[in-house]
């Protein structure tokens, strides 16, 4: 588990602390994620992440964690990794969010990151080439994509482990005089057995922060882990279970005002005029600040701020927008993919000769609708702009550094002029990610409460209604995708011939595991003005349910058992029929089910992860639909917290289980027709079913697990209709459908 | 308007409009930010609060409505409940289990999970299912139903 990349640099850094204590720094490039990240890093697209171990004289460890943590248990399980490799003693170390600082390049800013202890030395005046870089990088700080574990942890966290206990050994050695290979590290202390002496790393961090940490530290063996791989319980929950966790909907400053919008519905509207006066004249309201897209109101509480924007009367210009629609988007989808082939996404062989060749040619079109985010904790955000043009800004984000740098944008302030103060999440699933010059360029609440800030001498705390929640988000888009297959006689694919709207992130998210010698893969843009963002696993929530459910209609065209006919296909690909089979043996795959009742399977690999599941549904007779078990398979190579990889794994298909059953935001006459939880509906107690989770641990790079659970979940739940009823769904969600089974069973149903 | 409440054991009295739910009382006048604000129309159950022992949404709740009752908050949950510890035993359950993600919805289900076992020590799975209708994103459900168990067991 080395560093492969070569072009990844890492930078470590290592000094003492006033009154004793060390710590240790590391920042290193890492792999872009296409939009966010090549256009945000000035086209070099790459990322830098800062890892800090700090230790205190009283010997405890303090990582700091320079991701969000929403629930997936980042912060504990990089800890445990930085923790495994220095040899520290669990009981000793502590694990914080890193603030939004960019600790690298200036001194004061160093301070408010070492939490008021003077800087190091060494981290003034650092102005080389490759230190202003890193710098530069700062400004973005990204939770998402999978990659906190797989890439800070494995990284950054690892190596700063590791040189944090080289220098301690180091230390140790020099003080006693010895040859540093007779020393070891064991729980927070280094010990020469030979002559029994042994000293805590606090006792030598003065000295080791004489040294010089080595670039490239030796790494432990996975099989003498003491901490990965346990179950350890995380550092956030106790706060979550008293009501003294802060969300950035939380917070309380002293003067503080309430900020409420009302939007304009239509997507590309605007506010021709409002009932201002008669608005100012209710209770507690201070003042209505006019938005590109709406009209916030002011007032001294956010009931009567909510109240108040709920009476404004604005009259919009919808400027030719209002007559949008789920189907105008749509037919614009059917007209884009007809019109033109695209742009290359895969192309192997000889598709059009593989599809001219084949003994039978399966054709389809798959569906899938916006979807909002939905966090529980309503998006919010607090801007303070002061007198003297400093600002300060409380929020809880994916990006923290990257949402400073977008306040600093919008109020016209200098980066070093914002303060961002990292609260904690409230879910995130993508929607908690700043709007960026170039990507994702859509009026965010970070935008909106730093206009409003600007209007008023306080500091404003912007809450969304979930009603602006749910119809003025960066929605998962709405996507068609068309396949044409063409089966050899023996049944098996010959040429994959798919067409879809539009490119998204992650690239390979519409790829096939699958040997299937000719493939031409191609996408085609549709752009609408609905705006469009990540959403929990990206692009493959809605491509594993497209590929997943077309396979499955493969294997009946040819015949075959679904899992057997993935099976075949996958025979060159190890570890993915290794997770297709254990999920199939744990659930039982092929043994009989009570009468109603059916299985479906679906597979894929996201962020390096690859997940197999099984969904056992039953349809009544009169098409009402339960999924009563779901058994997964995950293979993420390794497993840093096994609690959390159980926990996120379940998230994650509850999270796809609300969409594949319930999830459409549909658009009408311009604007999102659903607005709170009774008509964009979710998920609860009642419908969860029972969630078995299987990992191999193949040693395989590690992957992410906060989204791959996520992508096939709706197609195993699909399959598994089929399977019940004859009918194929090719349109999300669930809800729209008629599930009345058809008396034949696997029959095409006839739409 | 001037109304007081009574407030995991302490009485507030407050110029307030009468018909301002009790969730913005909590959150923005009092300062008990515990208690969530998610949907504002009693459908996802965040801003679950006791009232006199049962479970209420605060968010469609008037003020006025919960005079002279006895009100408690995730903050007064372990007082109210006799516990000698920190943390009444649900609580404790929620962290031996590691029940909360991002925790957000887990004041209002603490609420909600402890009313109902006040009436129903030993919920079946299918009591669990209808008294318990909260929204949790992340999807703690087969957690918290893990540590409802837990405690009925215990």
């Amino acid at each position: 588990m080395d560093i492969k990349n070569p072009t990844r640099r890492g930078l470590l850094i290592a000094g003492g602390l006033a009154g004793g204590g060390l710590l240790i720094g590391y920042a290193a490039s890492g792999p872009s994620r296409r939009h966010q990240l090549d256009k945000v890093a000035s086209g070099e697209g790459e990322r830098f992440v800062a890892t800090w171990l700090k230790i205190s004289p009283d010997n405890v460890l303090t990582v700091y964690v320079p991701h969000a943590d929403m629930g997936q248990g980042v912060i504990t399980a990089l800890a445990m990794m930085a923790a495994e490799e220095m040899e520290a003693d669990w009981s000793l170390v502590k694990a914080v969010q890193a603030p939004a600082e960019q600790a690298f390049a200036n001194e004061s800013l160093g301070q408010r990151f070492t939490e008021g202890l003077q800087i190091p030395s060494m981290l003034t005046g650092v102005n080389d080439a490759a230190w202003l870089k890193v710098a530069k990088f700062m400004h973005i700080q990204l939770t998402g994509g999978s990659s906190s574990v797989r890439w800070t942890g494995q990284h950054g966290m690892r190596v700063a482990g590791a040189a944090a206990k080289d220098l301690m050994i180091r230390a140790a050695a020099r003080r006693w005089s010895v040859d540093p290979s007779q020393c070891v590290a064991r729980l927070s202390h280094v010990h020469h057995d030979a002559s029994g002496k042994s000293a805590s790393f606090a006792d030598l961090a003065t000295d080791a922060a004489e040294l010089s940490p080595s670039s490239n530290p030796l790494l432990k063996n996975a099989k003498d882990y003491t901490i990965v791989g346990k179950p350890i319980p995380r550092f956030d929950i106790p706060a979550k279970v008293d009501g003294t966790a802060k969300y950035g909907i939380d917070v309380q400053i002293a003067g503080m005002l309430y900020a409420a919008i009302q939007f304009v519905p239509v997507f590309g509207a605007e506010v021709v005029s409002y009932n201002e006066a008669e608005i100012l004249k209710r209770p507690g309201v201070r003042k209505l600040v006019r938005l590109p897209s709406g009209v916030a109101v002011v007032a001294d509480n956010f009931w009567r701020a909510k109240e108040a924007a709920a009476a404004l009367e604005l009259k919009i210009d919808a400027k030719g927008n209002d007559a949008r629609s789920s189907a105008t988007i749509y037919a614009q989808h059917d007209k884009d993919l007809a019109a033109g082939d695209g742009a290359k996404d895969v192309e192997i062989g000889d598709a059009d000769a593989g599809l001219k060749d084949a003994a039978k040619l399966v054709e389809a079109t798959y569906r899938v609708p916006y979807l909002a985010h939905a966090c529980m904790e309503p998006m919010n955000c607090t801007v303070w702009i002061k007198s003297d043009g400093k600002a300060e800004v409380w929020v809880g984000a994916q990006d923290p550094l990257g949402t400073r740098a977008r306040v600093a944008d919008v109020a016209g302030l200098s980066f070093d002029d914002v303060t961002l103060h990292p609260m904690l999440l409230g879910g995130g699933f993508g929607r908690r990610i700043p709007v960026r010059k170039g990507f994702f360029e859509f009026p965010s609440e970070i935008d909106f409460a730093t206009l409003i800030a600007k209007e008023v001498d306080a500091p404003v705390k912007l809450v969304y209604t979930r009603e602006n929640d749910i119809q003025h988000d960066a929605y998962r888009p709405a996507v068609t995708s068309v396949f044409k297959v063409g089966l050899d006689k023996d049944g098996r694919p010959l040429a994959w011939h798919n067409r879809y709207v539009s490119k998204d992130d992650p690239e390979e998210a519409a790829h096939i595991p699958y040997a299937v010698a000719n493939q031409s893969i191609r996408s085609v843009e549709s752009p609408t003005l609905v705006p469009r963002g990540p959403w929990r696993s990206v692009a493959h929530s809605q491509h594993t349910f497209f590929i997943e459910s077309f396979m499955d209609e493969l294997a009946h065209e040819a015949g075959k058992d679904p899992f057997e006919y993935r099976r075949a296909l996958l025979k060159d690909q190890p570890r993915h029929l290794a997770v297709l089979e254990l999920a199939a043996e744990k659930a039982g795959w092929g043994t009989p089910l009570p009468k109603g009742h059916a299985r479906g399977i679906a597979i894929q690999e996201a962020f390096k992860t690859i997940v197999a599941e099984v969904a056992e549904v039953s349809v009544s007779p009169s098409g009402e639909l339960k999924v009563h078990r779901v058994v997964a398979a995950v293979d993420c190579g390794r497993m840093i917290n096994p609690d959390t990889v159980e926990q996120q794994v379940e998230s994650g298909i509850i999270y796809g289980l609300t969409a594949a059953l319930h999830g459409e935001i549909s658009i009408d006459k311009g604007a999102v027709a659903q607005s709170n939880f009774p008509d964009y509906e979710m998920v609860r107690m009642a419908d969860v079913p029972a969630i078995e989770v299987h990992v191999i641990e193949s040693g395989a790079a590690l992957g992410g697990l906060g989204e791959p659970a996520t992508p096939p979940i709706a197609a195993a739940v699909a399959n598994a209709v089929f399977a019940a009823t004859g009918k194929r769904i090719r349109e999300m969600p669930l809800k729209n459908h008629d599930l009345t089974p058809l008396t034949a069973k696997f029959a095409q149903a006839a739409d | 308007m001037s109304v007081t409440i009574k407030v995991n054991g302490v009485s507030h009295t407050l110029d307030v409009e009468l018909e301002m739910p009790l969730l913005w009382v909590l959150r923005d006048e009092l300062g008990l930010t515990g208690t969530k604000f998610g949907c504002g129309i009693a459908s996802c159950g965040a801003c679950t609060v006791h009232i006199d022992g049962e479970a209420t949404r605060a968010c469609v709740t008037p003020v006025v409505s919960v005079e002279n009752r006895e009100i408690v908050t995730i903050e007064g949950l372990a007082e109210a409940s006799g516990a000698k510890a920190a943390l009444a035993p649900i609580q404790a359950a929620w962290i031996a289990e590691q029940v909360p993600q991002c925790g957000y919805c887990q004041s209002g289900m603490l609420m909600a999970v402890s009313a109902l076992l006040k009436e129903n020590p030993k919920p079946t799975d299918a009591e669990i299912d209808e008294a318990i209708t909260n929204v949790c994103r992340c999807g703690t459900y087969p957690r918290v139903r893990a540590a409802i168990h837990s405690l009925s067991n215990a």
